[in-house]
């Protein structure tokens, strides 16, 4: 009965956002206000038999309704509850079915959270967003339905989750991974209807750019944790593999930052208008794409998704109208729009330009290096893959003026400056981030790689020149503490984002050039030291958990003799569907981590194990965290809010 | 010239080398890191109408069946070797680390590494991917002979 109701309501909430995509649109284009102002209410709707259908699979699932061939494929009855709540996202159509109620919430909030746009604006908007929704649900109930049912033979039992997907790290990842994916199309559809308005002017950008901001904190959040997912249970000890998976999560990434710097241009100054909306359609196209890539099967990945050709098809020619649409009417109303303001080659709108520059260009290496392999064996010329150095190679190169970029970025005034006016900063910076570098590396460690030396002054040197702004902007207003009040939230917001970044830079170069690993065979008692720590092997016992046993290898880490930790490095044994696992046993610490795996026993009985000493591997993921809060951070701005109050007095 | 189109030639030169540098730097580093993939038969007998076949000390990926009883483990190291097998000759790969969690006998899996002898690769990657069922598309297709199916371009088989 439960999986009936689910269905049925997701077929009222598909009827509902036919009409959003609909009415409102088509009151926009004949000036009628009803059938526009029908457009709140019915995303609303929308949302709420959405979520009533997404409650219809959880209940399912926490009740082991294995009736229900998506419960009885992805859950078990001897899954913790947590996880069966999880594994309503873990297989294909319970993922689609979370993008779909991402989907319905955003166009919910955004009904709501508009009311201080311009009639005609705000339904273009919703209906646009409604288009989206029919897209997106249309697939799900032809293609992909997960309330399919297992009658008259349903299995006893389930077949489990995948056991890779039995970590707190999955709980999390995909929800925020999908609000960023969404919430692009928010932006996307800000853009559209700007077009169709054929007024693109400051105040679009002023509106679009809450939104922007809050989608791209998602999808921070979300490869962040994806990262530190992959790290923690594939027991490789990498953070990031340059996966077709992963590179579809990162370009929209990488799109989604330039459009956030672009929108700030097109908002403060007017100019750069075209370029944005374009970065805009780009951002969700994207996203798209990365859907397409993940759930096609027409690549071969780490990550094992159910795919299948047909459903690609679909999100195929569905990326096909969205990104073919939307550029046809980019190009038709392009011609109508006009920069508004002048600025000279030293500005501040020339630094986000190169800004913007950059991020494009790191897409599109990202974008070949994961479609050429694909192209290269759909024309028949043999599989290919493209190695990790390729990408590592490139971004390397980018990160350099990238980042001397970024430090220049934030001192510059809009519009023209002197360059005398800067030379003293940044010589000053420059000398201080090499100086404090080469300190910090030579007395630390015994070699300094060039390359190593200069990403981590560049590191130092964005977060010096920031500082170095922050000063500056404080001491305009007297004391030190009455300047801190006065700069804005969004100004806090770039300052947090920059310095995420060069934490971020310094946490891969750092954990890249000293992480050192070794394979041991050890037996009871044997002892291995890497890096001033000590492993002491003491035996293996067998353990069990609620839905797998094995066996965990017991090691404890001594340093100058001091027992500092006792870790259970794991070998889990699934009972359904007999796979192994292995679960790495990590000490993490802010200048490093301790990472231990277990291999199997050798013939003359000792255990191969694998360590790993991974220096401020923990660094990447605070600056990712740290990103991720700069987009949230530009929420509680007073322009942004502002725009509430006079919400409220309209109201 | 007046001012203006100066500095727009500037610019427009400017971003002309940019593309131009950043295309070549790309194909370059392309170049270095496409890493062909081969079947123990193509590795001996030659991929492609050309047969063409890889040099000794070329990076590559070659996927194929874990030949049964073919793993020999050092008594007290971690180095293993093991054949891999297609349709026809035999490859032997020599790895040293922990193998991945689904290595098994009589299982597909890819490794990657450097041919160091014609039919004996030293791998630095071995992938057993975590699925039951699952065999790399490029070890099924070889294997088996079945041709990657392409997807029917009709929208409206509803099946």
């Amino acid at each position: 009965m439960i999986p009936e109701i689910g269905y049925f309501s997701l077929t009222l909430a598909m009827v509902l956002s036919v009409l959003l995509c609909i009415f409102p649109l088509w009151g926009a284009h004949t000036g009628n206000l009803r059938l526009m102002r029908a457009a709140p209410s019915l995303a609303v709707g929308q949302f709420a038999f959405v979520l009533i259908s997404f409650a219809a699979l959880i209940y399912a699932s926490l009740t082991d309704d294995f009736t229900v061939a998506y419960v009885a494929y992805h859950s078990s009855s001897t899954l913790p509850w947590y996880y069966k709540i999880t594994s309503t996202w873990g297989g294909h159509e319970g993922a689609i079915l979370l993008w779909l109620v991402m989907q319905a919430g955003w166009t919910a909030v955004v009904a709501v959270r508009s009311r201080s746009l311009p009639w005609i604006l705000r339904a273009r908007v919703l209906g646009v967003l409604g288009f989206l929704g029919v897209g997106f649900m249309l697939y799900t109930l032809l293609m992909s339905s997960p309330f399919e049912l297992l009658l008259p033979y349903y299995p006893v039992e389930g077949r489990d989750l995948n056991p890779l997907l039995q970590d707190p790290g999955m709980i999390i990842h995909p929800p925020l991974l999908y609000m960023g994916y969404v919430g692009l199309s928010v932006s996307f559809s800000f853009a559209i209807a700007a077009l169709l308005t054929g007024k693109l002017d400051n105040s679009w950008a002023k509106w679009s750019r809450p939104w922007t901001m809050t989608a791209w904190g998602f999808l921070t959040l979300g490869i962040t944790i994806g990262s530190w997912w992959a790290y923690s249970e594939l027991g490789w000890g990498g953070w990031w593999f340059w996966d077709p998976v992963e590179n579809a999560s990162l370009m929209p990434w990488l799109v989604a930052t330039a459009l956030l710097h672009s929108l700030s241009v097109t908002e403060k100054r007017g100019v750069f208008k075209s370029w944005t909306v374009l970065l805009a359609i780009a951002a969700f196209s994207l996203s798209l794409l990365g859907t397409f890539i993940v759930r096609s099967g027409i690549i071969v990945s780490v990550h094992a998704f159910a795919t299948d050709p047909d459903r690609g098809l679909f999100i195929l020619a569905f990326l096909a109208i969205v990104v073919g649409g939307g550029l046809t009417l980019y190009a038709l109303r392009v011609s109508q729009v006009k920069s508004e303001g002048r600025y000279k080659l030293i500005s501040r709108e020339v630094a986000l330009w190169l800004n913007n520059i950059f991020l494009v260009v790191a897409t599109f290496i990202v974008l070949l290096g994961t479609l050429l392999p694909m192209v290269h064996k759909e024309m028949g010329l043999g599989s290919i893959s493209i190695g990790e150095p390729f990408f590592n190679k490139m971004f390397a190169i980018l990160l350099v003026p990238f980042a001397i970029l970024m430090g220049i970025g934030p001192l510059l005034r809009w519009k023209q400056n002197k360059w005398t006016f800067l030379q003293n900063k940044m010589l000053l910076s420059a000398i201080a981030s090499i100086v404090v570098t080469s300190v910090w590396l030579f007395l630390s460690y015994d070699v300094v790689a060039p390359l190593t030396l200069l990403a981590t002054t560049l590191a130092i040197w964005i977060v010096f020149t920031t500082g170095l702004d922050v000063f500056d902007k404080t001491r305009v207003h007297g004391s030190l503490t009455n300047g801190l009040k006065r700069l804005s939230l969004s100004y806090w917001a770039m300052v947090l984002g920059h310095v995420g970044i060069a934490f971020v830079i310094a946490g891969v170069t750092l954990t890249s050039a000293y992480s050192v690993e070794r394979d041991v065979s050890m037996k009871p008692l044997d002892v291995v030291s890497l890096n001033q720590y000590d492993y002491r092997f003491e035996g293996v016992k067998s353990i069990r958990g609620p839905n797998y046993s094995g066996h965990a290898g017991v090691v404890t880490v001594l340093k100058n003799n001091n027992v500092v930790t006792k870790l259970h490095a794991e070998k889990r044994q699934y009972d359904i569907g007999m796979q192994f696992m292995t679960e790495a046993a990590i000490d993490a610490g802010f200048s490093r981590d301790l990472y231990l795996a277990l291999g199997e026993q050798l013939s003359n009985g000792g255990w191969s194990l694998r360590i790993y000493h991974k220096p401020f591997v923990r660094w990447m993921w605070l600056g990712g965290l740290l990103i991720s809060l700069a987009g949230f951070m530009i929420l509680g701005d007073k322009r942004y809010r502002n725009n509430k109050k006079r919400e409220q007095e309209v109201a | 010239m007046n001012p203006r189109r100066k500095k727009r030639l500037l610019a427009v030169t400017a971003i002309v080398f940019g593309i131009g540098a950043v295309i070549g730097l790309v194909l370059y580093a392309l170049q270095e890191n496409i890493n062909l993939f081969y079947t123990p038969s193509e590795l001996i007998d030659g991929k492609g109408p050309n047969l063409e076949k890889p040099h000794i000390g070329q990076k590559l990926r070659i996927g194929g069946m874990v030949v049964p009883g073919s793993v020999v483990r050092d008594e007290s190291s971690l180095q293993v070797s093991f054949k891999l097998i297609d349709t026809g000759p035999l490859v032997t790969i020599r790895y040293q680390g922990i193998l991945p969690d689904l290595f098994r006998e009589g299982q597909g899996i890819v490794a990657q590494g450097v041919l160091v002898e014609p039919d004996v690769i030293e791998a630095f990657e071995v992938l057993a991917k975590h699925d039951e069922e699952y065999m790399p598309a490029e070890v099924a297709e070889a294997v088996k002979g079945i041709k990657h199916e392409k997807p029917k371009y009709n929208l409206d088989s509803g099946n």
